[in-house]
């Protein structure tokens, strides 16, 4: 297809791939048989460029240079490759951690290798030290916080873009944004000094321990003391601290999901609540998704909130009302009163454990995100 | 194709009325959200401003059990830690954003960005103990220490916040800057940054109200101290750490102040977002009234 606002010998140039396009669609040169052309509109540049990748296609594919690397002007090599390298640094920075984070655990790696992650055992005074109540108590915890935040948190997405009045969408997103930049030290505070001594420990706990205490089946997960440091209030704080987050995510992929779709739907008929539940969630799926996972991985790295209410025990066992720990709340716990190399080195490998679980759950879910927002 | 005879959707009152169950949930969702937080914010709010005083920002913290002393010493150390992560995490953040939204579709920079993306997830407990392996391992306890862990999980944030204040720049300002023969760099900083200049703010703001409130890697890198910080390679306090002593101490009165610290907290972090979300505003207006 040939546009008519180009000129012929541009398609000539092109097609004789004679043109090179410096960068992307933002670059404002390109070379026409040798000749340097400048400020052109950027729909001459686009249009340029997918001429020059057809042309490439057809030949060899080439990479895409970079923006001014090429270009003859010293200021702008030197701007580009300062500003280049600080985006080098980034990724320097997160290979440096892993390397650093490994090095540091090397003597617990070496003695204890791969039975760090399931040994149980955590004993300072003969220095045996086993990762799995951090491991587990973290994915207990968490799980279970986003078994109850996820599906509010998408109820409440749901609310802010389908059904909220006009009005009232903006100042309970930028709430539910605010919510959401809280430091957990509050939610800890909070947690500590009110939940748990007015509500989880004298009513709610008790509840449960009458309710379901006998019940088959359940009494595993109710076992133990109302005293409200354990998993079961770890799993509360969790869930209120990460419903923003997801909610938020999810709110902003549901408002990518084009209006189009929404109403042609409801002009076959569908009502608000189908157009919801078949379109529009649907849609955005990997997006929320992505948004659920970022939550979780919000609740796995999740250190202070955690560590005022969770008891900080080294075991395993379904009990909900039982004292526990997470990777954080142990690293946390114990760094400063580490009693030996040994022992600071195991915990440094629950801090190592901890970022690759967060690494691997960011990364999917910035991947779920992107797909939706492209 | 046969015609099909009209007829009523006999199914639509049910279906109606799914709706608005469905619409009644999402509403009581809403609800069940709101109370927890709005209860936290509501004891914050009551709690802290009533046990603010004067002393409160002027006082070293009394002996234990004691009544009366404040926050000085922590107040201090986070208006010395904000600058100092700023040092490490602004550059890194402002420069590599300039890159980002520069070589939008570029490989490498997409690489970058991902990995930006990656690191905003890192626990912040991590960023501590990678700081305690680099720094304390070697030098001991410092402020810089802590300032190299809160740059760590500050720069993504800037880094994003730029890239999107940079692209809200219209590509015409760009091009006329560039049409008038100035090189690009010249172009960047006599008039690109210039103009989003308020969204650089807003990266730098957001990038400070994400760190401010941390407390485990300062835990496990400035240490704490009952002092007012002197030098920066010193161990000093910051007060969201020293709410953590306070509230997990056994005293009323230490729990009170630990109020009266979170109050603070969070009212630097609300005015840091709302600061924020104004300037994003008139970026806005700005760039489209342009």
């Amino acid at each position: 297809m040939k546009d008519p606002y180009i000129p012929a010998t541009f398609y000539d140039a092109a097609l004789g791939s004679n043109v090179s396009v410096d960068g992307d669609s933002e670059a404002d040169e390109f070379t026409v048989g040798g000749k340097r052309l400048r400020q052109l509109e950027p729909a001459t540049i686009e249009g340029l460029r997918q001429l020059q990748e057809e042309a490439d296609t057809v030949r060899a594919p080439s990479r895409e240079p970079h923006a001014l690397a090429g270009t003859a002007n010293l200021g702008d090599r030197i701007f580009h490759w300062v500003t280049a390298g600080f985006a080098g640094l980034i990724i320097a920075v997160l290979l440096l951690i892993v390397v650093e984070l490994t090095w540091q655990s090397r003597l617990s790696i070496a003695r204890f290798g791969l039975s760090f992650i399931t040994s149980s055992t955590w004993n300072t005074i003969t220095n045996n030290f086993g990762g799995a109540p951090s491991i587990l108590g973290t994915v207990y915890s968490s799980l279970l916080a986003l078994l109850l935040a996820a599906p509010i948190a998408l109820m409440v997405a749901i609310f802010l873009v389908e059904l909220a009045p006009r009005w009232m969408r903006f100042p309970l997103g930028f709430f539910v944004e605010l919510l959401a930049a809280v430091p957990s030290i509050v939610f800890g505070l909070w947690a500590l000094l009110v939940l748990k001594p007015d509500l989880i420990a004298p009513h709610i706990e008790p509840w449960f321990i009458d309710h379901f205490g006998n019940v088959p089946m359940l009494s595993g997960l109710f076992t133990g003391y109302p005293i409200g440091l354990d998993i079961f209030t770890a799993s509360i704080i969790l869930s209120i601290m990460i419903l923003p987050t997801i909610a938020s995510i999810s709110r902003d992929v549901m408002l990518a999901v084009p209006n189009n779709f929404r109403d042609a739907m409801l002009a076959l008929g569908a009502t608000r609540w189908e157009t919801t539940w078949k379109i529009v969630v649907p849609y955005a799926r990997s997006g929320i998704i992505g948004g659920i996972i970022l939550g979780l991985g919000r609740a796995v790295g999740e250190t202070m909130a955690v560590q005022m209410v969770i008891g900080n025990h080294q075991a395993i066992g379904p009990s909900l009302l039982r004292p526990g720990t997470t990777l954080a709340a142990t690293i946390v716990s114990e760094f400063q009163d580490a009693t030996s190399d040994m022992h600071r080195s195991a915990l440094i490998e629950l801090a190592l454990i901890l970022m690759l679980v967060a690494i691997v759950l960011n990364a999917v879910a910035r991947l779920l995100v992107w797909r939706v927002a492209r | 194709m046969a015609s099909v005879p009209a007829r009523r959707d006999l199914t639509y009152p049910i279906r109606k009325n799914v709706g608005r169950l469905g619409s009644l949930l999402a509403t009581l969702c809403v609800v069940a959200a709101i109370i927890p937080l709005a209860y936290m914010l509501y004891y914050v709010l009551r709690q802290g401003g009533s046990s603010l005083s004067v002393s409160f920002f002027t006082k070293l913290p009394a002996p234990a059990g004691e009544t009366g002393g404040g926050f000085s010493n922590a107040i201090a150390g986070t208006l010395l830690l904000i600058p100092l992560s700023s040092m490490v995490g602004l550059p890194i953040g402002i420069l590599s954003g300039i890159y980002m939204a520069r070589s939008r579709n570029v490989g490498f920079a997409r690489a970058a960005r991902f990995v930006t993306d990656v690191i905003a997830g890192l626990p912040s407990i991590v960023a501590g103990v990678v700081a305690y392996a680099l720094i304390v391992i070697p030098f001991g306890f410092s402020a810089i220490a802590g300032s190299v862990a809160l740059g760590l999980l500050m720069f993504p944030t800037v880094t994003r916040a730029t890239e999107e204040a940079i692209k809200l720049v219209p590509a015409p300002i760009r091009e006329a800057a560039l049409a008038l023969g100035v090189p690009e760099w010249k172009a960047m900083f006599r008039i690109i940054l210039p103009t989003a200049v308020n969204g650089i703010v807003t990266a730098i703001m957001l990038g400070i109200a994400r760190v401010a409130g941390e407390t485990a890697p300062l835990y496990l890198t400035i240490l704490g101290s009952p002092n007012l910080p002197g030098s920066p390679l010193k161990p000093i306090h910051a007060l969201p750490l020293q709410i953590w002593n306070f509230a997990t101490g056994p005293y009323d009165e230490w729990h009170r102040q630990a109020w009266a610290g979170a109050f603070v907290l969070f009212a630097i972090i609300v005015l840091l977002n709302l600061l924020a979300r104004i300037l994003t505003y008139r970026l806005g207006k700005r760039v489209s009234s342009s």
